[in-house]
């Protein structure tokens, strides 16, 4: 007879989980209660048990896998019983009457006392040993997630279970009543977890009242910190840690996209070297992870002909070099933007979600990413929209320079409003910044090419700038995000557009 | 197969003592349909039909004569109480028939199904009822088994439980059920057991008039309750029985003309006879888990008898919930309430436990003894290091004006949270006071709570302010030198 090996219910709100490890093969032997799979779900990593024992006659799941609660793990086939016949003691199995008689009469009902079951506490420290909890209880492993399990898979054995009842009860009858009933493996798969019968558990400082809600919520009150006196865990209490559950959860499933995975030995692949991450990392990796997770990224790509403004910038380049400045294309576009930003103010803002406002900005204060060999760093140019392009070419320079000599202040990288990024100067066709949250936009500027362009029906080799710009959805939608960088382009081919409408 | 009339119910409650009722109660009130079963015409059990009632009635008298002789030291004398026996028993039976008829009103009320009968289950699903009207068979959702519990015979001396009757005669050997009917007041008695039911029926007696005997085993009355507790009491017994033998045990006893020959012997008493007109056996009460076809189904009972639960007190049989004594220890009715009602509620397919920080435990003797939560005996065993906070009786204004300075009040404490762990009071009234002790340890409230919480003057509830008073070495009327060390003023 073959045996089905099911997932059972992990815990509240798991449904599914990642197949991290299969511990048995095809062919072996499994005993009831045997942990058969490593699985990690949202919440934690299981050892899921076998429910019924037999000989593996085929693994239905890969490492790897997503299963779900109640999709097949294993197909046992049932041996001689052997694995049975050692259990010589009654077994504890938790199946109601329904089950065995496979009337559904009161299923609804069932369901609830499972959830109520899987709730349930170990009997609390007032227990005198005689009064040890049932064997179900007593082996309730502690973790929240694990508690319920082996309830389930049950379900399925009903058949196998009925006849094994047979011989139980003739075991039972053998048995005179009131003689020490060690309570048996019984469905549950890790007894030694359990806390020993009469075994003093710290008594958690709480109302009833406070207790109740506790289980109600589906929380272990003994994992609740208390914030009064003595400790004691108030209503309060209880319910921040259940928001906390519930913020954690969803906060963690972003993160469990990247990092959550843990990491194979790469050493068995090959040398390998580790190094501790530098400040300057830790922060970055910090701040576009988190700019990445909150901000729904949109980028906007087109290009701008600067053939002419090249001509220009060549031109007047000395003339910022005496300044003690260099003037970029960098610099040229610090202004097309600070004057772009008086134009579509929406893209000098930030959102308060919470709040549910947005917070325009009077001032235009533009960060320019700046590669150094300690990492990435954003000096910002205050005012930027009060300053003329020799002025803002000079200033970029010193806090380029400042960046690049570890010479920046904290100050100085603080209070942007808006960011651009210029990778031009090394190449690539374009890209989409990462937005510098919480500014809500951000120009990349990628390397100017000679590009053949009609031009009133000539081609003609133009200089053309790509441009890309990363916007926050939630504030700004794609068409104001065309004209935004639709204006910026043109005014990049047009220097003149700049003291007409900036 | 037999063709019994069958019914169904959604909840069956096997005994209506106060976890059977209280369940009942509770899970018609939860809109289930309940069937109640029990032997006695209406709802109650031993508690109401033969235990802490009519023994609190019986306990009232006692206080009231015990009173009225005191009553000398303060100019007021009255003469020796003439005892009309038959009064007595009546006054007593019609406490506890108000009592168990009420109960069988508000059964009604709630549309309970109460069958006088005497159940059994025929497997996990059924149960075979003997009724005054024959037999039937009932198939339930889910079963409460609320069986309670029955007087204990001394070990090993099973044949000593049945009581002998020679005709008219009462029985000489009793057990607590017998000693409540009141039969007689006998000239002389022993108490075997000095556990609650012992020293409580003793002092009945002898009130009564008659001169009680006490023999226990241990080397102190009430074992594993706090000795400073105890001791109290125990200064009160000595006066009251004669004598009191401890570290002691029960050899022999023969039922001749006069009375029950008995034999005890001990390190101190070496084989001391004497003829007892009655003895009461007393040496506490075994769980009714025999004889209800429990065997047919999954439910596991344990060595001492006991029908092992879950903290929901579920048994291994998932359809069958068990309560009260016949679920273990400590076997006291308002423990069985409790469970009752969270097995009703866990029924309902609420996510209940039965959790509770502090079971208060009375011992109905004057003066009274109770506790709960954490003992100072307990705290020691396990090693915990507790604080314990002591306030002398002698030092409550409210005492004095009884005239009962033999009492004291004392919290357990936990020195690093300062939590309330477990109350201890001996004294009149301790079983009232011990309310507010509850529900300290129960609310997890700190020494402060209590110290900074008003009690009315003059009670005897300000022992407990003072008593966490005390615990900062500054009660108001109690003053401790020890205390002025301990801040280090030397």
């Amino acid at each position: 007879m073959a045996t089905e090996i099911k997932l059972p219910i992990l815990g509240e709100n798991v449904e599914s989980g990642v197949v991290i490890n299969v511990l048995v093969s095809e062919g072996g032997e499994v005993a009831e209660g045997q942990p058969v799979i490593e699985l990690e779900t949202e919440k934690a990593t299981v050892e899921v048990p076998a429910s019924a024992s037999g000989r593996v006659k085929e693994i239905s799941v890969k490492e790897g896998e997503t299963i779900k609660v109640g999709q097949v793990i294993l197909v046992l086939e049932e041996g001689a019983g052997a694995a049975k016949a050692e259990e010589r003691k009654p077994k504890p199995a938790a199946k109601s009457e329904e089950e065995k008689r496979g009337e559904p009469a009161t299923k609804p009902e069932e369901e609830m006392r499972k959830t109520a079951e899987a709730q349930e506490e170990e009997v609390k420290a007032v227990a005198a040993p005689s009064r040890a909890p049932r064997v179900e209880t007593r082996a309730k492993p502690r973790t929240e997630e694990a508690k319920p399990r082996a309830e389930e898979p049950k379900r399925e054995e009903a058949k196998k279970e009925a006849a094994l009842r047979r011989e139980e009860k003739a075991e039972r009858e053998e048995q005179p009543l009131g003689e020490v009933v060690e309570p048996g493996p019984g469905v549950q798969p890790k007894p030694e977890e359990a806390p020993k019968p009469g075994e003093a558990r710290e008594l958690i400082a709480a109302a009833p009242s406070v207790r109740r809600l506790a289980r109600e919520l589906g929380i272990d009150i003994n994992e609740v910190v208390g914030s009064e006196p003595g400790g004691r865990i108030s209503e309060e209490d209880v319910r921040n840690y259940a928001r906390s559950i519930i913020l954690n959860v969803t906060r963690l499933r972003p993160a469990a996209v990247g990092g959550a995975h843990p990491l194979p030995d790469f050493s068995k692949l090959g040398e390998v070297e580790r190094k501790p991450m530098s400040g300057i990392r830790r922060k970055t990796s910090e701040r576009v992870s988190e700019a990445w997770q909150t901000i729904p990224h949109v980028t906007h790509f087109d290009q701008a002909d600067i053939t002419d403004l090249e001509e220009l910038r060549q031109r007047f380049a000395k003339k910022a070099e005496e300044a003690g400045g260099k003037l970029t294309t960098t610099a040229i576009a610090l202004k097309v933007v600070a004057s772009a930003l008086k134009v579509f103010p929406q893209f000098n803002a930030s959102v308060d979600a919470e709040a549910e406002e947005i917070i325009y900005k009077k001032y235009c204060n533009i960060g320019v990413a700046v590669d150094t060999d300690r990492g990435l760093l954003v000096p910002v140019i205050r005012d930027a929209d009060k300053k003329n392009i020799l002025e803002l070419a000079v200033e970029l320079t010193e806090l380029s320079k400042k960046a690049r000599n570890r010479k920046i202040t904290i100050e100085e990288m603080q209070g942007g409003s808006f960011t651009i990024t210029n990778l031009g100067g090394i190449g690539g066709m374009n890209f989409s910044p990462i937005i510098n949250s919480p500014e809500v936009a951000i120009l990349g500027l990628a390397r100017a090419t000679l590009q053949p362009v009609f031009i009133d029906g000539q081609i003609a080799p133009r200089l053309m700038l790509p441009l890309a710009l990363s916007y926050d959805h939630r504030l700004i939608d794609g068409a104001d995000a065309a004209r935004f960088l639709r204006w910026v382009a043109e005014a990049l081919q047009q220097p003149l557009l700049l003291a007409l409408e900036g | 197969m037999d063709r019994l009339t069958t019914n169904s119910t959604q909840v069956a409650i096997i005994g209506g003592g106060p976890g059977g009722y209280a369940a009942a109660f509770m899970a018609a009130d939860l809109g289930l349909r309940v069937t109640l079963i029990d032997l006695e015409p209406n709802p109650g059990g031993v508690c109401l039909y033969r235990g802490c009632i009519p023994s609190k009635a019986l306990l009232h008298v006692t206080k009231v004569i015990g009173e009225s002789r005191q009553a000398a030291d303060w100019g007021i004398e009255f003469s020796e109480p003439k005892i009309d026996l038959d009064k007595l028993r009546a006054w007593k039976e019609g406490v506890v028939n108000k009592l168990t008829g009420g109960l069988g009103q508000l059964s009604k009320q709630r549309k309970v199904d109460f069958i006088r009968g005497r159940a059994a289950f025929l497997d996990s699903r059924t149960l075979k009822i003997h009724g005054q009207d024959g037999e039937r068979r009932l198939v339930f959702d889910n079963a409460i088994l609320a069986t309670g519990s029955r007087p204990a015979a001394i070990p090993g001396q099973t044949h000593w439980s049945a009581p002998t009757l020679d005709n008219q005669r009462a029985p000489r050997i009793m057990d607590s059920t017998a000693a409540l009917e009141l039969d007689d007041i006998p000239k002389t008695m022993l108490v075997i057991g000095g556990g609650y039911i012992g020293l409580e029926l003793g002092t009945v007696y002898a009130a009564l008039g008659t001169q009680v005997s006490l023999v226990e085993m241990a080397s102190g009355l009430l074992p594993g309750v706090d000795r400073d507790l105890v001791s109290i009491l125990a200064r009160r017994v000595d006066q009251i029985f004669h004598p009191v033998m401890l570290n002691a045990k029960v050899v022999e006893m023969k039922e001749e003309k006069d009375g029950v020959r008995v034999r005890i012997e001990g390190p101190e008493i070496s084989g001391d006879e004497a003829i007892y007109e009655k003895v009461l056996i007393a040496v506490g009460r075994e769980p009714n888990s025999g004889g209800l076809g429990l065997e047919k189904t999954k439910v596991i009972v344990d060595a001492r008898g006991f029908v092992q639960v879950d903290a929901a007190r579920r048994t291994a049989e998932p359809a069958i919930y068990a309560i009260g004594d016949v679920a273990g220890e400590p076997m006291l009715a308002h423990k069985a309430t409790h469970e009752g009602r969270v097995a009703a509620e866990a029924i309902s397919g609420r996510a209940v436990a039965f959790e509770p920080r502090a079971i208060p435990a009375v011992v109905f003797t004057d003066p009274e003894v109770a506790w709960c939560g954490l003992t100072e005996s307990q705290a020691k065993e396990e090693g915990r290091p507790v604080k314990v906070a002591r306030f002398p009786w002698g030092a409550s204004g409210r005492a004095a004006t009884l005239d009962r300075p033999d009492g004291v009040t004392k919290l357990i404490i936990d020195p690093e949270s300062e939590r309330v762990l477990g109350v201890g009071i001996t004294g009149v009234g301790a079983g009232e006071l011990i309310a507010e002790g509850v529900l300290a340890v129960e609310m997890g409230a700190v020494a402060s709570d209590l110290e900074l919480s008003i009690h009315a003057h003059p009670t005897l509830s300000e022992t407990l302010m003072e008593s966490a008073e005390a615990f900062f070495g500054r009660s108001t009327h109690f003053y401790r030198r020890g205390a002025e060390r301990a801040v280090g003023s030397r």
